[in-house]
């Protein structure tokens, strides 16, 4: 199925674009789906213990489960205000 | 259509427009407490020359949302408004502007105070800073809403 990947801040630094799309087998989680990811971009794992994420932009869990056409985004540690 | 309680932009920020959307409906108000985070000219020992804010749009607002559902749990006679700006920033340039009207003054000043601290902990949006030398992502808080934790912590700081 495809799901949007979305990556702000540094992390889309380091992949070099904020969207992507990416075909993941299914049924699937925003583990399955950052796991695609850091397969291709290995530099990304670092954020694994300090990034939060989210599902159609609402905050989720890495166990979510995901669907065809779903967003999933990777957020570092946000610094606003 | 009015100002909005809540809204992310580019634009500059408006902090009488904010003030007069907040009172709109307060007759019983008897305080209004109002912050403002600036860009300031240092940071860690940079010399900080301009900031670019980055934000998750859709996730930020509702965020927003969420913390002003949150205050207003906290402090029922209160009312707020927030206002994040994004994109590039000058020095001095206000980042964030935050309202509070209530019945009594402990009230909304503690109410702008959860607000910017809660900002701090959950709302996907990022600092860029662009210092002389070189620039860096800004990383602060793992954003996690259900920490129960904390929210207490932001809660305990706005009643100190």
């Amino acid at each position: 199925m495809r799901i949007t990947i979305r990556l702000f801040a540094r992390l889309r630094d380091l992949a070099g674009s904020g969207e992507l799309v990416r075909d993941v087998p299914g049924p699937a989680t925003v583990q399955s789906v950052w796991r695609v990811l850091v397969n291709e971009m290995p530099a990304l794992s670092e954020y694994e213990r300090t990034m939060s994420v989210a599902v159609n932009a609402d905050y989720a869990r890495m166990s979510a489960t995901v669907a065809d056409g779903d967003e999933v985004a990777f957020l570092p540690p946000v610094s606003g205000g | 259509m009015g100002v909005p309680l809540v809204a992310i932009g580019a634009g500059e920020l408006d902090l009488q427009a904010l003030t007069a959307a907040v009172c709109a409906s307060g007759s019983g108000d008897g305080a209004i407490a109002a912050f403002s985070g600036l860009v300031r000219d240092h940071n860690q020992g940079r010399r900080v020359e301009f900031l670019v804010y980055e934000a998750y749009e859709a996730l930020a607002l509702r965020t927003l949302v969420r913390i002003v559902d949150e205050a207003r749990q906290a402090w029922p006679d209160t009312r707020l408004g927030v206002h994040h700006r994004i994109g590039r920033l000058e020095i001095g340039e206000a980042s964030i502007i935050i309202v509070a009207a209530s019945a009594h003054r402990s009230n909304a000043f503690a109410g702008c105070r959860y607000t910017i601290e809660r900002v701090k902990q959950i709302v996907p949006i990022w600092k860029h800073e662009h210092f002389a030398g070189g620039d860096v992502w800004l990383e602060g808080a793992t954003a996690d809403p259900e920490d129960e934790a904390a929210r207490q912590t932001a809660y305990k700081i706005a009643c100190a």
